[in-house]
């Protein structure tokens, strides 16, 4: 179980690493989608006794459909209903954030085994993968100007998260793995909508641009 | 040890019988041959010392509290003063061919009293067993450079160089005393031997150290005055500068870590980042430039982050136990220094006999000079490559060491110990790759193709005072490349200390080196091999077949003209336009545009980053805060007198009341 | 030995991918031996040197191949010895192969030609981004095998291996597929088959070199592949019988299927566009460096 939890941990950091290069929103999302189906069959590996029972099952489709399906599709209809395919001029090159994301690997690992954890966990590269992911959502959040991005960004991060509770998933009521599911549910629904109509509004969804929004300054700038 | 004060006085001499001879041409020849004669009186015993003779020195009270003139060689200090002695010498020799038929009215003997001057005083500073008497050098070593960075005080920039400098410098000299001052005073003592308990708050003055040393050696982000400096100053000056001057900060952080008991970890991981920072940076930095002594100047920086890297894994290694990763490591530093002294002394003479030939030093002016310097042209060539790290030459072999070093660090068991190691290879590997970009553009737009600007006059190649010692340093490099073991067995004595190894550990060390060292030199020499059989083919095939010259191939274009051919800006283009965000290169001028594109200008420009927004910024604001000060100051003497006794009023009523 | 097997089969590896190449197309394709009938022709021609250059460019073609077979003596076929093999010999095999590019781009300068400059620049920025991955890919291989020389890192690449440390050497064979096609100037980083000068990279460096000095760079340029494509072979074929004829035709037919890959490759995708090539070598490098923190990871398990 540990080879395979290995295998998809590091399925994990590459796909993080394809979200660092990627410029379409059609491949990031998509990879996002991967990620999901990824993170639904981890706890299934992750499980240190083997066995495998209804709630996990139940948690790991759950898993997969919400984030394996409905939420990659929502995004890819936005991206529809928007009009826009790809991230032009992040503010961080593709390039550069390769290398950052080397950084930041490098970082998640020291840190990872620093905080060993008191049992032993699944895999060994369990929490530095988990912090390396929620690294890379807070760092595609910061670095892209596209609203649509910053949701993708949203979701490794929570993706991340997901994966760190995966180390006590066994002892984790299944309750509090759902309400996290539900609430990034709700997060990426009215995050969805609010796209769709600022860029009704203003034609675009660069969200460095939503500062022009404050007191009145012109908005006649488009894009 | 007698030599070595010997060396010194013969230095002090001659250097102020050229100032007394002042205009006179007969000044050059006195400071030159003083230099020589104290190059060979110093390395006398210096060579000795790393054969294995036992550690001599020598010491003569002095009036002066705490201080007392107390010189020593141990093998680190011996590689430093070989060091020193010899490429002073022989940029001297340079020096005077670089300064014959000088066209300013200024007199050259003063300026051969500060070269001998701080030649001297880079000797005490690396032979010094005193606080107080390193300090004085220290201080000296730093004035002197400064007059001989201003020697063409008649350019404003030079002037501002040369402040720029100055007041790094002192900064600099500011941490150190404090330094001094505080391990004096804990051990009661300001003679290094007495320093020998480990004294508190030893990371906090380590990392003072950093910065003190660090400056005078031009880690980033305290490199700022060395892109200024070096390119003001004459190039055989440059040479010294870049070649040694820089090299006393790396002995000072050496010295003095040796004073702050067993290092911990996180020192070597601090020096590992800065290393590799300054490494980077500083190769990006060269290939952003185009004035050539600027790029050799940023190219320092780049190579005091590879010995810096190799010291910090030889830190690493201490503190984890592992006495290979810590021989090796310090190995590779040492033997960095003397390389990096070889190339970088030769790379600026070749630079000097090029501005010397043409008056211009932006690469993107000049071209083909080849032709017109040959000699020149093949000796910097040797030094391009071996500043690359290119096998069979002196670079590759220290690069190698730090490398096999880090190899050596790599193991499961010490996890960060690994991660830094690997962090050193692909960022030595990162180095190397765009060390090699940078020469190739700095070889290849100077000295091949065709002109790419008229010239005023003919170029004409260096004489042979200039050419002798780049021949002599050229020879050099190629010797530590194809001998490597021999170059190792040289620093392994100062790294085996550095490193705390027991003679066993040390031994082992060097055996896990060994190997890979004389593989690496018959590689060298098979390849010297494969070389001459391979153009003794081709000589033998072309000799029965037609040899035809033309034209180069013009890809069908009709009138191809030398403006067309890349320049040293395009040529680093790709490179430089990836690390844009590191660079922020200025552009000016733009593509020409319509259907019949008028005339248009385009130049790139890459000021320090560092120097603009983080330097220029602090010195503004003390500026302004200075100038409120200024209202104190208004030139009127009894209010001059009035602030003295009010301040020995305040004295007094502090120390009695 | 392995240098040996290298040198003599080197030329026909370009056959193999030219000819798998013409298969996809639908074509004959020229004979498997066509580059040995290249070199020996060129071998027997006269040269034009341009009034340009100088030694430099003439110099360029011989120590190129030089250094190229230099470092070709330190890498192994699989399970076959290499003819020379000590700590750390990867890296001097990195940077033999950096002088040989060193030359040829002061050759490419030496011309004074726009279009040779031009490619000379590309080649040294691609380089400088391909020499980090290629370091991290063998070491992330030498990490998990525990050696430090390329013939001990390769010899115990076994079924065994794969098994216990098989995303890592995954991993490391993706990023040298990535370093052997971009420093073979191959598809998708260069096309050796345009045929305009503008998009060209290696290929523009040496179209001024002509006759025996054009032999030498083909030559050396095809041992190149061969050297890269070993250890490409000595990772995807793990036979190590320990007899020497099987692990020896083994490593042959891997080194057969590199060049098939390679040609396959080149039939099945497109060029990129120039700006997008920096980002996949960081890419390679950095999933080099994935493979190595893995290793790492697995080290450090409880």
């Amino acid at each position: 179980m540990t080879m395979l939890a290995s295998i998809a941990l590091v399925l994990l950091v590459l796909s993080n690493i394809r979200l660092l290069g990627g410029s379409r929103l059609g491949t990031l999302i998509q990879t996002v989608a991967i990620q999901g189906v990824i993170l639904a069959f981890l706890p299934l590996f992750a499980h240190p006794g083997g066995g495998l029972n209804y709630e996990l099952l139940a948690m790991a489709a759950a898993t997969g459909l919400i984030k394996g399906l409905v939420l990659p599709r929502m995004l890819t209809r936005a991206v529809r209903d928007v009009q826009v395919r790809r991230e032009v001029e992040p503010i961080v090159g593709y390039s550069t954030s390769l290398l950052v994301g080397l950084a930041a690997l490098a970082v998640s690992a020291y840190l990872g085994w620093k905080l060993s954890p008191a049992e032993p966990a699944v895999s060994p590269l369990l929490v530095p993968v988990a912090i390396f992911t929620v690294l890379v959502g807070l760092f595609l959040i910061m670095t892209r100007r596209k609203a649509l991005t910053q949701v993708v960004g949203y979701l490794v991060f929570e993706n991340g998260i997901y994966t760190f509770g995966v180390s006590l998933a066994y002892r984790q009521p299944l309750l509090v793995e759902l309400s996290v599911l539900l609430d990034v549910f709700v997060g990426v629904f009215v995050m969805g909508i609010i796209v769709f109509h600022i860029q009704r509004e203003f034609d675009h969804i660069d969200a460095d641009k939503l500062s022009l929004l404050r007191d009145g300054e012109s908005q006649e700038e488009h894009q | 040890m007698t030599l070595v004060a010997s060396a010194l006085a013969v230095l002090l001499l001659s250097g102020f019988a050229s100032l007394a001879l002042g205009r006179k041409s007969f000044a050059a020849v006195v400071a030159v041959g003083g230099a020589v004669a104290a190059a060979a009186l110093g390395i006398i015993p210096a060579t000795m010392c790393l054969a294995g003779a036992a550690p001599v020195s020598i010491a003569v009270p002095w009036s002066v509290p705490g201080g007392a003139f107390h010189i020593g060689l141990d093998p680190l200090s011996s590689i430093f003063a070989v060091v020193i002695l010899a490429v002073s010498a022989l940029s001297a020799m340079y020096g005077a061919g670089y300064l014959q038929g000088h066209s300013s009215a200024a007199s050259t003997g003063p300026h051969w009293f500060f070269y001998n001057a701080l030649t001297a005083s880079m000797l005490v500073v690396v032979t010094a067993q005193n606080a107080v008497l390193f300090l004085v050098a220290w201080e000296c070593m730093a004035l002197s450079s400064f007059f001989l960075v201003t020697f063409h005080n008649e350019h404003a920039d030079v002037r501002k160089a040369g402040w720029i400098y100055l007041v790094a410098s002192h900064m600099a000299t500011a941490f150190l005393i404090f330094l001094f001052a505080v391990l004096g005073s804990r051990a009661g003592s300001f003679e290094f031997a007495d320093w020998t308990s480990t004294p508190p708050a030893a990371g906090a003055l380590f990392l003072v150290a950093l910065i003190g040393f660090g400056a005078k050696a031009g880690i980033v982000p305290l490199h700022v005055w060395l892109p200024q400096a070096h390119p003001a100053a004459p190039s055989h000056v440059s040479a010294v500068m870049s070649g040694v001057m820089i090299k006393t900060g790396i002995y000072g952080l050496l010295r003095v870590t040796g004073f702050l008991g067993a290092p911990e970890a996180w020192w070597g991981y601090v020096l590992v980042a800065v290393g590799i920072s300054s490494g980077i940076l500083g190769v990006l930095f060269a290939l952003a430039q185009h004035d050539i002594k600027r790029l050799l100047a940023y190219h320092s920086v780049e190579n005091i982050g590879i010995i810096i890297l190799g010291m910090g894994l030889g830190l690493v290694g201490i503190s984890k136990g592992n006495s290979v990763l810590a021989v090796l490591g310090f190995s590779g530093a040492i033997l960095h220094v003397v390389n990096h002294a070889i190339f970088k002394s030769l790379l600026f003479m070749g630079a000097g006999s090029v501005v010397r030939a043409t008056g211009i030093r932006d690469i993107d002016s000049l071209g083909g000079l080849l032709k017109s310097l040959p000699w020149t042209a093949a000796m910097f060539f040797i030094g391009a490559a071996a500043i690359s790290a290119l096998p069979p030459l002196n670079g590759f072999v220290s690069e190698f060491l730090i490398f096999i070093g880090a190899l050596s660090g790599f193991s499961l068991a010490h996890a960060s110990v690994s991660l830094a190691s690997c962090a050193a290879v692909a960022s030595l590997a990162l180095i190397g790759g765009l060390a090699a970009a940078c020469f190739a553009k700095a070889f290849g737009m100077t000295f091949l193709g065709e002109p790419r600007s008229p010239l005023a006059h003919d170029p004409r190649e260096a004489g042979p005072a200039m050419l002798a010692p780049m021949a002599v340093l050229s020879l050099a490099c190629a010797a530590i490349g194809l001998l490597p073991a021999q170059a190792m067995a040289l620093v392994s004595r100062a790294a085996a200390h550095l490193a705390l190894a027991s003679p066993v550990d040390a031994a082992d060390a060097l055996k896990w080196a060994s190997f890979p060292l004389s593989a690496v030199s018959a590689v060298a020499f098979a390849l010297f091999a494969l070389v001459a059989l391979l153009a003794a083919v081709r000589l033998v095939i072309l000799s029965k077949r037609p040899v035809d010259h033309g034209l180069t191939w013009d890809c069908g274009y009709a009138k191809p003209t030398a403006r067309m051919q890349y320049t040293s800006s395009s040529f680093a283009q790709p490179l430089t336009s990836l690390f844009r965000p590191l660079l922020q290169t200025h552009t000016k001028g733009g593509e020409p545009t319509g259907v019949f594109p008028g005339h248009t200008t385009f130049s790139t420009d890459t000021p320090d980053v560092f120097e603009n927004s983080m330097f220029k910024p602090v010195f503004l604001a003390v500026a302004k805060v200075a100038a409120l000060v200024r209202s104190f100051q208004h030139g009127r003497i009894h209010v001059y007198i009035l602030y003295i006794v009010l301040a020995l009023l305040v004295l007094l009523f502090w120390k009695l009341g | 030995m392995a240098a040996i097997i290298l040198l003599i089969f080197a030329p026909l590896l370009a056959g193999v991918i030219n000819r798998a190449k013409a298969f996809f197309a639908g074509r004959t394709g020229q004979p498997l031996l066509q580059v040995y009938f290249d070199i020996a022709k060129l071998l027997r021609k006269g040269v034009v040197y341009s009034r340009t250059t100088t030694w430099v460019f003439r110099a360029g073609p011989i120590v190129s191949l030089a250094a190229v077979l230099c470092a070709a003596c330190m890498i192994p076929l699989g399970g076959v010895r290499a003819l020379m093999s000590f700590p750390g010999d990867f890296i001097l095999v990195a940077y033999l192969l950096g002088l040989a590019r060193f030359m040829t781009v002061l050759a490419a300068l030496d011309t004074g030609s726009a279009f040779e400059g031009m490619g000379a620049s590309r080649e040294v920025q691609f380089a400088a981004l391909t020499e980090p991955a290629l370091l991290l890919a063998l070491i992330s291989i030498g990490s998990a095998t525990g050696d430090w020389s390329l013939h001990e890192m390769f010899a115990v690449v076994n079924a065994h291996a794969w098994a216990a440390h098989g995303a890592v050497l995954a991993m490391a064979t993706v990023a040298l597929l990535a370093v052997l096609l971009v420093e073979n100037s191959r598809v998708p980083f260069d096309d050796p088959n345009t045929h305009l000068e503008l998009t060209m990279i290696h290929e523009v460096m040496v179209l001024d070199h002509s006759g025996p000095d054009l032999a030498f760079i083909e030559f050396g340029a095809s041992v190149k592949f061969a050297m890269f494509a070993a250890l490409l072979s000595g990772l995807i074929v793990p036979v190590r019988t320990g007899l020497a004829w099987v692990d020896a035709s083994a490593a042959l037919a891997g080194l057969f299927a590199v060049a098939v890959v390679a040609g396959v490759i080149e039939s099945c995708m497109a060029r990129l566009r120039i700006l997008r090539v920096p980002q996949m070598l960081v890419a390679a490098s950095v999933l080099a460096g994935v493979a190595i923190l893995v290793a790492l990871a697995q080290g450090v398990a409880p």
